[in-house]
């Protein structure tokens, strides 16, 4: 084997290499332009975040806007601070609501933003004044099995 | 005490303290061999030829390997999820197992078999016929000029091999899923790019395989380095290769594993 | 610093894990001579080469080698040291994958910094002087025992050492490649005005071609002097190596009990552990 012919070789491996790299990178992951973007920082208050994780996605009519950063404890209200990292291609009003939901009936946790109709937008840093906490399935199941023994009640 | 179970202890005590000698002997080795790669990066033609024998030669069985655990991902996986409705998801499936998990692991265990195998091989032949004496003789330094070339290759081979299983692998995913059993083309590819997280996921699977790949070489080299000059000798060493290169990649996929997906 | 011959010996010690490997070793190889080193498998023959070329430490006394004393030398200096030193190996040592040109090549590329053009006719004109020049392109699998020294010799001349070592040179050969070996080692070191040290028992051959010859027999030296001298000497250890003899200093028996006695008695078996 001569040199030549093995540098050739070679190329071509790497090269293959690289390329499946930037399959799986491109093709099978998510390494979209939203990522890479800019992003500012917006914070929000929840009596219950549920299941939301960090790097959850935030969507607003669906679309990926931005990713959920921080989730801490606030000892004082004893509520949910989170930090929203948004795209800093889009503003949304001061008015907006954030709720958390849940995709599909059982699946993933993610952060909702339905705007509202305030002119002013929100500021980096800012805190959103609405928000709805994640249903929690139990408290759901027990609320409607209150509900339906009190309407049996009701009925006598 | 009784003199036999006396001399158990004693034995078992000479086992550990040898084999504890023997790994600080081959962490020497290892630094050496990193302190000395300066001719392996210099003369970049010698990792090069390295990096032929090593990774080239071992793509077909990877890229052959890489195919069949796809396309029985692809089966086992769609028997799986059609239970629960939810066959859409094997993309995400076939995806997520390769990339973190299979994809390095199994692509590991093939080039220690194959590569480390021949490495190990190949430098205890060397040491048995004297040719590495021949090399220190002539003021030649065998580890800068043999060792660090291939375990350098080891290296760069690794990571680029598993990305080539995971990417084989998911496409026998899709030819058995898409093609053979009938799940949506749509579904597998954009479920898959929404669960398979570039950072999370590729890049840590990568990061596996470049600690693979050294945990190998690393292996390859100091068996075929150590071993006795004799045919027994590098026969042993070549299995010892395998054997002990195979448990230090599950043992440290346990622990990037457990470190990488912490939490999730 | 002249007049110091190329490799001086003084009082020798080496001990390999406790166990004594040579002791007392005096030994001097002047500048053109031939020297031999003798004696049975295991003797110390080996490491002696090994001390001189500084692959091995020893435990008291020194080796001296142009004046410099190896194990004192760092490694920079060791590998200059190496470089003026030839060494052949038993079975030549050749790189398996590379050609027997590139074989050759190979201490040139390394460490004489000279052009391609130049060290190909280097390694032409060494193949030539050990008539090997046709048979550049082969691989060493392709040669023979014979070839293969040959070539490796051509390779420990390459960079024009001051000493050659040969470990066994005329181990398994056949006759005509005994004869060329043994003439190309007197040949090459009066062309070259080097010194030879060969390790060997071949008796023969090495009579016919050395100047001195040093007996070794349990890590110490038993005998010296010249080929007529050792031909000639009553020493029974050198007379009984020297012609063969199959008894004599070196017993035949390898050390055992009485045989009568060994015959006659009844075996002490072990008995399984569950009887």
């Amino acid at each position: 084997m001569n040199r030549a012919a093995i540098d050739l070789w070679v190329g071509i491996f790497v090269a293959l290499g690289l390329g499946a790299l930037l399959f799986l990178a491109l093709k099978a992951g998510n390494l979209t332009a939203t990522d890479v973007g800019e992003t500012y920082v917006l914070q929000a208050r929840f009596d219950n975040i549920g299941g939301l994780k960090v790097r959850a996605p935030v969507k607003s009519a669906g679309v990926v806007v931005g990713r959920v950063g921080e989730i801490r404890f606030d000892a004082e209200t004893y509520t949910a601070l989170v930090s929203l990292h948004i795209d800093k291609r889009y503003q949304f009003p001061r008015d907006t609501f954030v709720t958390i939901n849940t995709s599909g009936l059982l699946g993933e946790q993610y952060v909702g933003f339905e705007p509202g109709g305030d002119p002013e937008m929100l500021k980096p840093g800012e805190m959103v004044k609405k928000t709805q906490s994640a249903m929690v399935l139990e408290k759901l199941i027990s609320q409607f099995m209150f509900s339906k023994a009190a309407e049996d009640e009701a009925k006598k | 005490m009784n003199p036999s179970a006396l001399d158990l202890l004693r034995r078992l005590g000479h086992f550990v303290t040898d084999r504890l000698w023997r790994l600080g002997f081959a962490s020497r080795f290892l630094m050496m061999t990193v302190l000395y790669s300066g001719a392996a990066f210099r003369r970049l033609h010698l990792t090069i030829r390295e990096i032929y024998f090593t990774g080239v030669l071992s793509l077909i069985i990877i890229l052959v390997s890489g195919l069949f655990v796809g396309m029985v991902l692809g089966l086992q996986g769609y028997d799986t999820l059609q239970r629960y409705g939810s066959s859409e998801a094997l993309g995400v499936l076939v995806a997520l197992s390769l990339v973190r998990e299979l994809g390095p692991v199994v692509a590991a265990l093939l080039f220690a078999s194959r590569a480390g195998s021949a490495i190990t091989a190949e430098i205890g032949l060397m040491k048995a016929t004297e040719q590495l004496s021949a090399m220190e003789m002539m003021a030649v330094n065998p580890i800068a000029r043999v060792i660090a070339p291939r375990f350098w290759a080891g290296v760069v081979s690794m990571p680029l091999l598993a990305a080539l299983f995971s990417a084989l692998g998911i496409f026998g995913g899709y030819l058995v899923g898409v093609q053979l059993i009938g799940v949506d083309a749509g579904s597998f590819w954009s479920q898959m790019q929404a669960a398979v997280d570039f950072r999370q996921d590729i890049m840590n699977g990568v990061i596996k395989s470049v600690v693979f790949g050294a945990i190998i070489s690393w292996i390859a080299v100091f068996e075929g380095y150590d071993c006795e000059p004799t045919a027994e000798g590098v026969s042993g060493a070549t299995t010892r290769t395998v054997v002990t290169s195979s448990l230090a990649i599950l043992a440290a996929d346990f622990m990037l594993t457990a470190f990488m997906f912490r939490g999730e | 610093m002249a007049d110091e011959p190329p490799v001086l010996i003084r009082d020798l010690n080496f001990a390999y894990d406790r166990r004594p490997v040579l002791t007392g070793i005096n030994m001097v190889i002047p500048r053109g001579a031939v020297v031999a080193i003798m004696g049975l498998s295991g003797c110390g023959k080996t490491t002696t080469l090994r001390l001189i070329g500084g692959q091995l430490k020893p435990t008291s006394g020194e080796v001296r080698v142009a004046g410099q004393v190896v194990h004192e030398l760092d490694d920079a200096g060791l590998y200059a040291l190496r470089r003026r030193m030839g060494m052949l190996f038993q079975f030549g040592a050749l790189f398996t994958d590379l050609s027997v040109f590139d074989n050759v090549a190979f201490p040139l590329r390394e460490h004489s910094g000279l052009p391609e053009e130049m060290i190909r006719d280097l390694v032409l004109m060494k193949l030539n002087a050990v008539g090997l020049r046709g048979a550049h392109h082969l691989m060493p699998a392709e040669l023979s025992g014979g070839m293969a020294r040959r070539v490796a010799l051509a390779r420990a001349i390459a960079l024009d050492p001051l000493l050659i070592m040969y470990d066994e040179p005329f181990a398994g050969l056949d006759p005509i490649s005994l004869s060329i070996i043994g003439a190309l080692i007197r040949k090459l070191n009066d062309a070259l005005g080097i010194s030879s040290i060969i390790v060997t028992h071949d008796i023969q051959e090495s009579l016919k071609i050395v100047d001195y010859i040093y007996f070794m027999a349990d890590g110490k030296v038993v005998a010296e002097g010249t080929a007529e001298d050792i031909r000639r000497s009553q020493e029974p250890f050198v007379h009984q190596f020297i012609w063969g003899e199959p008894d004599g200093p070196v017993n035949f028996h390898y050390p055992a009990r009485a045989y009568r006695e060994e015959l006659m008695e009844q075996p002490n078996r072990p008995r399984p552990w569950w009887t």
